[in-house]
This record gives C-alpha cells, sequence and structure tokens, in this order.
C-alpha cells in the first residue's frame, strides 16, 4: 500500500533534513541516556517514586520520538519527487486510524494511572504523626523559618507585630512563644524523619523549591499550604524560589542541612534559640 | 461582496487603497508587517536575555550608553532582566503569534480560499486591526517608562501585577501592559467574529465544510476559541485594572506587607487570576498552534504531491482539540495552591488531549508517506513544523503528569515545551506560509535559496537552542531567574546556558536573511507570471497575483471537489483544483 507507484528519487534537500533529523535522535538519545548534565542529587524518600515516574514517561515518549522522528526522516529521504511517477493516491485507513488512537489512548491512560499513584501517595496519604513542623514564610526576597522548640508549640504571629527584627510578627509574650526558634534563610531538619511544613508568603507568590528533595509549592499570600516530605540523605542544600516574585527573585535563596540525626538537629536548635 | 459592488467600483486613492483600507489583502498585510515589526523587537528583546543568562557578570558598554538607568555600572539591572521577559514573552505570544497567524494569514486568505469577495464585514475588519495596532503602540510604550518595564512576566500574576509597589515596573508599566492586553483582546473579538461569519456564510457555491482546505477549518475553530477566550481575559484584565486604581480586592487578600507597609486589601485571592487568566490562556495555546497546523497540513499536501492523510480526522481531531482545551488549564498550576484533587482531574484531561494531538501527526507521517516531496522553502518549513510539533508536543506528557511537573514546572523544561510546541513549531508553519504565498500577496516569489539557507539555519538552530533547555530544566534551573549562577545546584550545567545562547545569536542572525529577502522580493522579486505557480487545488491559486479588489473578476470560481486531489491516478496533471468539474474527471 504504502509506495504503489515505487520509490521516490533520494534529493539532496531530503537527505540532508534526514540526516538532521538523525543527528537530533542521536543527540537527544545521548543527553537523556548519557546524563551528562541531570536531576540534582536526590535527597528525599517520594523524589524517588517521582524520578522513576519521569524514567517510565521518558521510556514511552522517548520510543515514540524516535520512531516518529525515524519516520518522518526516512520518509524525507526517500520520497523526493521524481519526474517519472506520482505520490501513491491513498488518503484513508480506517483501520490503522482506530489502531494508532486507541493505542494512544491505552499508552496515555496507563501514564495518568502510574502518574496518579505518585500524586495520591504524595498528596492523598495519611500524615505522619511524628513531623517536624516548620513554619515557614516567604517574602521579598527570603524565607523564614520558624519552629515551635522544646514546647512542641508555636506561638502567636501577628502582623501588627511585624518589625525588621521579627520578620513574621511573633508574639514573645506569648507563653508557647518565647522558645520558638525563628531563622532566617536557614532551615534544619533531621534525617529520615517526615517534615511537615505550612508554608505563608507575605507579599507576592513565592514558591518553595528544593530541588534535591523534589518539594515545589507556591507559598500564597492568604493561603495557608501544608505539605510534607521525609528527607533521606544528610548534607547541605539550596532552597529557592520558583515563581517571578520581583526585581529580586533570582536572589531569593536559602539552605537546607539535613542533619545526620535528631541529636545534631536538636543541637542546632539550641543554638538558633540563643540567638 | 456583492456583485454589483465589485461592478461599480472605481479606483481608490493611496491612502484608501493601502492605509485605511477595508479590503482583507490589505489588512491582511498590515497585520503581517505590523506583527514581523513586533517580532524583531520581542526576538531583540531575547538575544539581551540570552547574553545576559550566558554570561552573567559580564559588562555590556555599549548597552550602558544606550540604557545608561537599565544596565547601571555597566552590567544589566535584574528588574531591566525580568522586564525583558515579560516584554519578550507578551509581545511573542500576543503581537507576532496571534497576530501573524489569525490577523494575518486568516485576513488574507479566508476570502480567497472560500471564492468570497472580501470578508462579511469589511470595516469591522479594518477597525480590528486599527485597535490591534494601537494595542502594539502602547505595550511598545511600556518599554519605555520611566519607573520602569512591566515586570509581571507574560501571565502577570497576581498579586505582583495588582500592586504597584510590589516592583519597579509595576505602575505605570504594568498599567500600559493591561491596556495593550485589553486593547489586544478587543481587536481579537472584532476580527474572531468577522472570521466566523464569513468562514459559515460566504463560501462560495458547492464549497461545503467537507470540502473546505484545512486551514479554514483551522482559522474558524480558533475564531470561535478565541470568542470564547477572550472575553474572559479582557474581564480578568479589568477586575486586575479595578484592584490597582480604584481600591477593589478581587485578586489581593487581607494581611499583604508589602515592602513593610500593611496594605489595605482584603476578601480577594490571587489563585482567582490564574484560573481567569489560564482559562483563557491555555485556549491561546492552541489559538496559536491550530492555524500553524491547518496551514502546515494543506502545504504539505501540496508538496506533497498527496492528498493528506484522512482529512475528516484531521478535522474532528481540531474540534477535539478545541473543546478539550477548555479543561485543562490546571495543569499549568499544579503546585499553585490549587486542592491536589483537581490536580488529578487536570492530569486526565490534558494526557486526554494529547491524543487528538497524536492522531494529526500520525495523519501528517501518513500524508509524507509514498510522496513525491517537492523541497521548496515552503516544504521544508512545513516538513521542519511536523518534527518541531512532536519534539514539543512529548515534552509536555511529563509537564501534564502532575506528579513529575511538581519538579519541573517552572523550569526551564516548561520553557523548552512550550517554546518547541507553541512558538518554533508556529514560527515554522508561519514561515512555510509566507513563502508559499508570498507569490499570491505581492506577485513574486522570494528568492528559493535564500529560503532554503533560511530555513537550515533556522532549523538546526532552534533544535540547538530549546532542546538543551529540556536537560537543564530537568537539572533545576528556574524560569525567569535573571543570574543562574548565583545557585550552586545550577553551576555545573552553566556551559549548556553559554552553547544556548551562542546557538539563540545563529537563530537570532539568520533571520535577518529572511528579512532581507522578504523585503527585497516585494520589490524585486522574479515576477510571479502564473497564477498558480505550485499547482495546488485551492480556490486562492484562481485568482490573479496578486488579486484585484473584488478577488475573482469576473464571476466567483464554483466548487466541485475537495482540495486534496493530488496525483489521481488516470489524471493528465498530478493536480486537479477545487474549480475542475467532478464530471470531467469521470470521463477520463
Amino acid at each position: 500500500m504504502a509506495d504503489g507507484s515505487g520509490s521516490g528519487r533520494v534529493t539532496l534537500s531530503g537527505v540532508v533534513l534526514a540526516a538532521l533529523i538523525l543527528i537530533l535522535i542521536i543527540a537527544s538519545l545521548y543527553l537523556f541516556i548519557a546524563q551528562p548534565y541531570w536531576f540534582p542529587v536526590l535527597a528525599s524518600e517520594h523524589g524517588g517514586r517521582i524520578d522513576s515516574l519521569f524514567m517510565a514517561v521518558l521510556v514511552v515518549t522517548g520510543i515514540a520520538f524516535v520512531l516518529v522522528q525515524g519516520a518522518l526522516g526516512f520518509f524525507i529521504a526517500r520520497y523526493g519527487e521524481n519526474a517519472r511517477e506520482r505520490a501513491s493516491y491513498w488518503h484513508d485507513n480506517p483501520k490503522a486510524e482506530a489502531f494508532l488512537l486507541i493505542g494512544t489512548a491505552v499508552i496515555l491512560t496507563v501514564l495518568v494511572f502510574m502518574g496518579q499513584r505518585v500524586w495520591a501517595s504524595i498528596y492523598f496519604s495519611d500524615e505522619p504523626a511524628n513531623a517536624t513542623e516548620v513554619h515557614v514564610t516567604g517574602e521579598q526576597f527570603s524565607w523564614t523559618f520558624q519552629y515551635a522548640g522544646a514546647d512542641g508549640q508555636f506561638g502567636r504571629t501577628d502582623n501588627k507585630l511585624i518589625t525588621s527584627t521579627n520578620s513574621v510578627g511573633l508574639d514573645r509574650e506569648d507563653p508557647v512563644g518565647k522558645d520558638d526558634v525563628v531563622s532566617a534563610n536557614i532551615m534544619h531538619v533531621p534525617v529520615g524523619k517526615p517534615v511537615r511544613v505550612r508554608l505563608r508568603s507575605k507579599d507576592v507568590i513565592h514558591s518553595f523549591f528544593l530541588p534535591n528533595l523534589r518539594v515545589k509549592q507556591d507559598a500564597v499570600p492568604g493561603m495557608g499550604i501544608e505539605i510534607w516530605f521525609t528527607p533521606t540523605r544528610p548534607g547541605q542544600y539550596e532552597i529557592a524560589c520558583a515563581e517571578l516574585c520581583g526585581l529580586g527573585h533570582y536572589r531569593m535563596r536559602a539552605f537546607l542541612t539535613v542533619d545526620e540525626s535528631q541529636d545534631a538537629f536538636n543541637k542546632w536548635m539550641e543554638e538558633a534559640a540563643k540567638q | 461582496m456583492s456583485e454589483s459592488h465589485v461592478a461599480t467600483h472605481h479606483e481608490l486613492g493611496f491612502v484608501r487603497k493601502y492605509i485605511f483600507s477595508t479590503d482583507h489583502k490589505v489588512i491582511g498585510v498590515q497585520y503581517m508587517i505590523t506583527a514581523m515589526f513586533m517580532a524583531i523587537i520581542g526576538g531583540l528583546l531575547s538575544m539581551l536575555m540570552r547574553y545576559q543568562l550566558a554570561w552573567p557578570q559580564a559588562l555590556s558598554p555599549m548597552m550602558a550608553k544606550l540604557f545608561p538607568i537599565s544596565y547601571n555600572g555597566g552590567v544589566m539591572a535584574p528588574e531591566f532582566y525580568i522586564s525583558l521577559v515579560t516584554m519578550h514573552g507578551t509581545i511573542m505570544v500576543f503581537f507576532l503569534f496571534t497576530a501573524v497567524l489569525t490577523g494575518g494569514f486568516g485576513n488574507f486568505l479566508i476570502p480567497l480560499q472560500i471564492g468570497a469577495r472580501d470578508m462579511a464585514f469589511p470595516f469591522l475588519n479594518a477597525l480590528s486591526y486599527w485597535v490591534f495596532l494601537l494595542s502594539c503602540i502602547v505595550i511598545f510604550a511600556a518599554l519605555f517608562v520611566a519607573s520602569g518595564a512591566p515586570m509581571g512576566g507574560w501571565t502577570a500574576y497576581a498579586p505582583l501585577s495588582a500592586i504597584p509597589s510590589a516592583a519597579p515596573g509595576q505602575a505605570t508599566g504594568m498599567t500600559l501592559w493591561i491596556t495593550a492586553i485589553a486593547l489586544f483582546a478587543v481587536s481579537g473579538l472584532m476580527g474572531g467574529l468577522n472570521y466566523i461569519t464569513t468562514i459559515l456564510t460566504m463560501r462560495t457555491k458547492g464549497l461545503s465544510m467537507m470540502r473546505l482546505p484545512l486551514t479554514q477549518w483551522s482559522l474558524l475553530i480558533t475564531s470561535i476559541l478565541g470568542l470564547l477566550a477572550f472575553p474572559v481575559l479582557l474581564g480578568a484584565g479589568i477586575l486586575l485594572l479595578f484592584d490597582r486604581m480604584g481600591g477593589t480586592s478581587f485578586f489581593v487578600p487581607a494581611g499583604i506587607i508589602m515592602n513593610q507597609v500593611p496594605l489595605d486589601h482584603s476578601g480577594g485571592h490571587p489563585l482567582l487570576w490564574q484560573h481567569l487568566f489560564w482559562f483563557f490562556g491555555h485556549p491561546e495555546v492552541y489559538i496559536v498552534v491550530l492555524p500553524a497546523m491547518g496551514m502546515a497540513s494543506d502545504i504539505l499536501s501540496t508538496f506533497c504531491r498527496k492528498p493528506i492523510f484522512s482529512y475528516r480526522m484531521m478535522v474532528y481531531s481540531m474540534v477535539a482539540i478545541a473543546v478539550l482545551s477548555f479543561i485543562v488549564w490546571g495543569h499549568h498550576m499544579f503546585v499553585s495552591g490549587m486542592n491536589p484533587f483537581l490536580g488529578s482531574v487536570f492530569t486526565l484531561t490534558t494526557l486526554l488531549i494529547a491524543v487528538p494531538s497524536a492522531v494529526k501527526t500520525f495523519n501528517w507521517l501518513g500524508t509524507v508517506w509514498g510522496a513525491r516531496i517537492r523541497f521548496t522553502p515552503a516544504a521544508l518549513f512545513a516538513l521542519g513544523f511536523i518534527s518541531m510539533f512532536v519534539s514539543g508536543g512529548l515534552s509536555g506528557i511529563f509537564l501534564g503528569t502532575s506528579a513529575a511537573d511538581i519538579q519541573l514546572q517552572d523550569t526551564y523544561f516548561v520553557v523548552a515545551h512550550f517554546h518547541l510546541v507553541m512558538a518554533i513549531a508556529p514560527l515554522f508553519a508561519a514561515f512555510a506560509g509566507l513563502y508559499f504565498w508570498f507569490p499570491k500577496m505581492f506577485g513574486r516569489f522570494m528568492n528559493n535559496t535564500l529560503g532554503k539557507i533560511h530555513f537550515w539555519f533556522t532549523f538546526i538552530g532552534a533544535y540547538c537552542v530549546f532542546f538543551p533547555m529540556h536537560i537543564i530544566g530537568v537539572g533545576g534551573q528556574m524560569r525567569r531567574i535573571y543570574d543562574p549562577t548565583q545557585y550552586m545546584f545550577l553551576q555545573p550545567q552553566q556551559p549548556m546556558n553559554v552553547f544556548i545562547s551562542i546557538s539563540a545569536f545563529i537563530l537570532g542572525t539568520a533571520q535577518l536573511i529572511f528579512l532581507a529577502n522578504f523585503i527585497v522580493s516585494i520589490f524585486a522579486g522574479k515576477p510571479a507570471a502564473e497564477r498558480n505557480p505550485w499547482q495546488a487545488n485551492t480556490l486562492e491559486w484562481t485568482a490573479p497575483n496578486p488579486p484585484g479588489h473584488g478577488n475573482f473578476p469576473p464571476d466567483l470560481p464554483t466548487v466541485y471537489r475537495w482540495p486534496f486531489d493530488y496525483s489521481v491516478p488516470g489524471e493528465r496533471e498530478d493536480f486537479v483544483p477545487q474549480t475542475v468539474p467532478t464530471t470531467v474527471t469521470a470521463r477520463h
């Protein structure tokens, strides 16, 4: 059916374009398989599931990419104009069309379900009880991290109390707020224990992005958004703002330390409380 | 339009003929040239951005002379970078792509391809262009505001866009931005109304809907999308203006403290803007992509000398894309704070819309399979369109999968995806259209060799710029970042940024080849003596080059067949125009 009227002429333009498409295929295979640049080092539990999901989608789309671009390049190289004969005259094939349509729909449905399992495991699973709780506040152009301190209770905050030294407006008169730890641009969490983050913004929308932990959540003024994750790898990581928030957006950077143990974390808390 | 009008028409003066014209062809060309001018501006802005991203600490003495405030101390100011991002995106999405595809090609092609003498409402059509021009002037003016050009990004997320004190450019600059977009929406509505009416009511005898070229189907569906989506943008823009100037709180919640100053707003919600914006914004993607698909399909079939594969599915898939485009907007908001349950729903609808897109891709492949391709510049760009659309479309599947999007949202992976699929692919279709219809527009050809050179540079350049952006996006590089080297985790991939920038300069420079070819060919190109130089089937090729006022002297053409009869076995020629009666064919 394909070439009832013989093969076309190989033309210079056709061969060059096909060669370029071939180079594209090889280059993209190299970039995605050899991975000269890749995800930042993984440091969270759910992040492994996100990375695996990415790889699954990569395999499916990678095969589709190679097949479709390859077929396009092959046809371009092969079916150049030829003075002697004409193109094939066919323009419908209901069976092939139905097969491709249903095939695509099935593959995409599988991807939807795979993706939703990961999504549900992140957002619809029960929150662990023993989480380290951190209140994170974004503002132009810094992050503030508030911890409940030894009593495990957060002190009252009030916008009226906000000053240049009290950026979240913590009420130090409040008995439970006395031991709260407020830290600018430095966040600590212990390894292997769930972290619950309550995210706020004081001014515009920011996005709390922990590249190594595969965490990204917008901080929206007027909303308190809760997310949680479990760090699995001790170390120092960067925190970025991923939502355009003004002229200093690019330098709205903070640092995350995943402490090797609960003790190391407690020690940092004590140090920080003194300041 | 009416026969009597044509019979009595007299020569118009230069001003009425070429400037305040109501002729759809002149208006189409006006749209195109205005959009090209905007594209040059938008393109130059992106060059400045790429220079900054590759060499963030570099001194630019020349730029410092030109823009002493924005390059204070010889280095680009961070707020200037954000303004570049904002203006580049806004200009390219609205003032280039939307304008050139529907305003430019839509105006020029609709009456010619459906066998009509003009649009249904020629005056409204002219008005649509002049309002568009006004919106161009307003957005252009926003670049030169003393307090800074707008900085909200092309998506203008509130409250950054709603509070004038949120950033330097968010005062007068942002107000001009909203005004320009509102004017643009009004212009788009007038155009869309016109296109729909014209295509539905003014098709010539015999031209049933299922005999329309795919370009016409795509323009019809795009216009319907525009008519439903633009009012939402217009409404959202007006509410935003009220929040800024009238003290209302549609998008601004209580308790905001901006620069240590508590604001007096309460009761608004920032996510409302995002819902409204993307309810418009996602159909907008298809307002750009659909005409590109339609034009590329018709041009592809012409130069493959082969009927388009599965015309019916091509039409149905466009309709499906159009309907679904209204229920996928939430995939822009997976990590916005929207209820995660909605994230699940929008993942489903988003991957659903990939099905008709895949159908179209298979059909293009089916068209090229067994073809006899004539490699003109138009053919090369149409083929390039398919390649770009496939590359950009596939990376959309990662982003549509909500869980994977957590990591990829607002990174260069997104930038790579949408540039390939809704900027580069439509750009290729627009170039294909310009090389293809140039003889009909100006009665001359563009230079073929220069056209091919332009294609090779553009194809290679576009891939070198936008494909590696996927990789640095996987590496975590955020969008709209003035200096990626600030982050340690991004420093190792800085060589990629340098590579992308050098490629971008080559890609940008290559467009000068096109520009020179386009301008010189208008006046000195090889004359197109034949009405149908490409041996195409659609109706515009039965009109003179360029068609005079009224398009089809003396009588309107009659249509007897679909536009894809290429290489019909037994025919004398390898094409059979739509005006050739079928009965004649039967006798052969």
